[in-house]
């Protein structure tokens, strides 16, 4: 009982004095995270609302490919990514291994499926008559699409969000591609592992305080956004 | 008057099975035609086809010219769907959404925006949220969205189904009066014949994909072509009769062995017509009315039963007859069952129809008995 205290007060005082070495985990997983996430919706949304409005052969298919890219083991990403980006590997020449940009690979890889796989489904929930309504009031296929996803902006937010909670608390991929260099790769997932490991339990808790808090703030969102009531 | 819409051969296909074919169906410059037929006849997808939002078969001209460019005609027509389907948006943006995508100017489309929504009595509500809004607040703010594009033609599909009693009758008449105001065309389906007579200047009727009839409200409701459409518009006696004699002025027909009188001439060469008499053209009396009414019979009341408004009458006269009457005519003749009454009708008032299928009308003797059959109202 006396180490959990004794960690939590130490926690305290880390963040009431903006200790440097949790400031730069934390920037450096805000900036890893917040890229990944932004990549994925770049791509995920306009992926996922195609998947959601266009009718092909196999698209049950793709959709289901989508859908297993949500529950991707991130160790799995990592190795994927490691090979690739590994200086045999077919992007070594880029020189990306131990660096933020690999983590911002593995982790996009982690999060574009969760914004198009959640974004098909947003999408699709729209109401189909509302198709027809828009095609009636003599909206072209692209203004159809851009209302749509207008309309459905709330589970769209809902999707970004998810995506940005899976990769702010991974942890598999990070490491295994970023390599947890102390002031770069560091974030907070890897830190938190790396002080428990050292049984400095003040600093990892400093950390696991403002992870929960991000994940409180993702939450909050998402449930603002489910909540939030819809026209007749 | 002239065509602005002529449907030639249409057919709609769901799947496998053809849901809707009209052979030609017209619809005159600022004339309100409704098509009215019963649940699961195919109207909506008749009027998806009509404003070329579903695919379908046969030829669509507008103005006389064949419809080719779909969004072109879209972009002169509108359609109200029975949801009010309004964005996530204020009213006055919702109103003026169609206007938007046609590239109208912000100010222009608010103007026009908040002209239509005033003719729908919903002004106040501009600024408002949709969400906020009630169902029947919502589908006028759906119909002021359709007649802010000032449309040639306004195709509404049953906008009124989901309002309770009160907002529909409301919602009724600021839709008729908004629409004669600016003599819109317009296409109004429905179920309701209180709706299709409040708006119809003609009246299709759509049973099992076909339209069976097309005629003035007036002559529709009160002379349905055969006994299917006489079902459907509320004509519930149709009974099946024999020509006892004919000459310039009278018919003479015989049901179940009491004569009618009518001055409607047979059908072709039918001697077996169908009479067809609107309920709510028969007056009920306790003794027969010195009148100039030709037909009168004595009869034994079977049921009185309220419908909405007003009270249906069953009587046994020899031949099965429904009257409707008023909650007060009922009550200051204390109407009961097993009461004698009689009932009396014009002349003018019964029509013929062609008797395109055996007639299904019970036997007196088993009307006592309650046995029921499709066409007889005892049962």
């Amino acid at each position: 009982m006396d180490l959990i205290l004794a960690g939590l007060g130490e926690a305290a005082v880390r963040l009431v004095t903006g200790d440097p070495d949790v400031r730069a985990a934390t920037t450096a997983a805000l900036a890893v995270s917040g890229s990944a996430t932004l990549l994925s919706i770049a791509t995920g949304v306009p992926a996922g609302a195609w998947l959601g409005l266009a009718r092909f052969r196999g698209r049950e298919l793709v959709l289901s490919l989508v859908n297993t890219g949500m529950g991707l083991p991130p160790v799995v990403v990592g190795l994927f990514v490691a090979v690739l980006v590994w200086r045999s590997g077919p992007f070594g020449a880029l020189d990306w291994y131990c660096t933020r940009q690999a983590m911002v690979v593995a982790q996009y890889l982690l999060a574009a499926p969760t914004v198009a796989g959640l974004t098909a489904i947003a999408i699709q929930s729209v109401d189909p008559m509302l198709r027809v309504q828009l095609a009636a009031l003599g909206a072209t296929r692209g203004q159809t699409l851009a209302i749509l996803v207008r309309e459905a902006r709330l589970p769209i937010l809902t999707a970004a969000m998810a995506g940005f909670g899976a990769v702010i608390s991974e942890i598999g991929a990070s490491l295994m591609v970023g390599c947890n260099i102390k002031g770069d790769t560091r974030i907070l997932t890897t830190a938190i592992a790396l002080d428990t490991s050292k049984g400095e339990f003040g600093s990892a808790f400093a950390l696991a305080f403002i992870l929960l808090l991000l994940v409180f703030a993702v939450n909050l969102v998402t449930t603002w956004a489910q909540q939030r009531r819809r026209p007749a | 008057m002239t065509e602005l819409l002529t449907a030639n051969d249409l057919a709609v296909w769901r799947g496998q099975r053809e849901v809707v074919r009209v052979e030609r169906l017209t619809i005159e410059d600022r004339e309100t035609l409704v098509v009215l037929g019963p649940n699961g006849a195919g109207k909506t997808s008749l009027v998806l086809a009509l404003a070329s939002l579903i695919p379908f078969r046969g030829e669509l001209r507008f103005h006389g010219e064949i419809v080719r460019e779909p969004i072109a005609y879209r972009r002169r027509i509108a359609v109200v769907l029975q949801r009010p389907l309004l964005l996530d948006r204020s009213v006055r943006e919702n109103a003026a959404l169609g206007l938007a995508l046609r590239g109208v100017g912000r100010h222009d489309r608010d103007r026009r925006a908040d002209a239509a929504l005033a003719r729908l009595g919903v002004a106040h509500l501009a600024t408002r949220p949709a969400s906020s809004l009630s169902g029947g607040e919502a589908q006028r703010v759906s119909i002021a969205r359709a007649l802010a594009l000032d449309p040639e033609i306004l195709f509404l599909d049953e906008p009124f189904a989901g309002l309770d009693a009160p907002a529909r009758e409301s919602a009724i008449a600021d839709l008729a009066r908004a629409v004669g105001d600016g003599g819109v065309t317009t296409v109004l389906v429905t179920h309701d014949r209180d709706e299709a007579l409040s708006l119809a200047d003609r009246v299709a009727v759509l049973i099992a994909g076909r339209i069976r009839q097309v005629d003035r409200a007036e002559s529709l409701f009160v002379r349905p072509i055969d006994p299917e459409v006489a079902e459907f518009v509320g004509v519930e006696n149709v009974l099946p009769a024999r020509v006892q004699a004919s000459d310039d002025e009278i018919t003479r027909l015989v049901i179940a062995d009491r004569v009618l009188e009518v001055t409607a001439t047979p059908p072709a060469g039918e001697l077996f017509p169908l009479v067809g008499i609107p309920p709510d053209d028969i007056v009920i009396a306790r003794e027969t009315p010195a009148t100039s009414a030709r037909n009168a019979f004595a009869g034994k009341i079977v049921r009185v039963e309220p419908i909405g408004r007003r009270m249906r009458v069953v009587l046994d006269c020899g031949f099965p007859l429904v009257a409707h009457i008023t909650h007060r005519s009922a009550r200051e003749l204390a109407l009961r069952a097993g009461d004698d009454v009689v009932a009396s009708f014009k002349a003018t008032t019964p029509h013929l129809l062609a008797r395109h299928r055996r007639a299904e009308i019970s036997p007196l003797g088993s009307f006592a008995q309650g046995r029921s059959s499709r066409s007889s109202p005892l049962g």
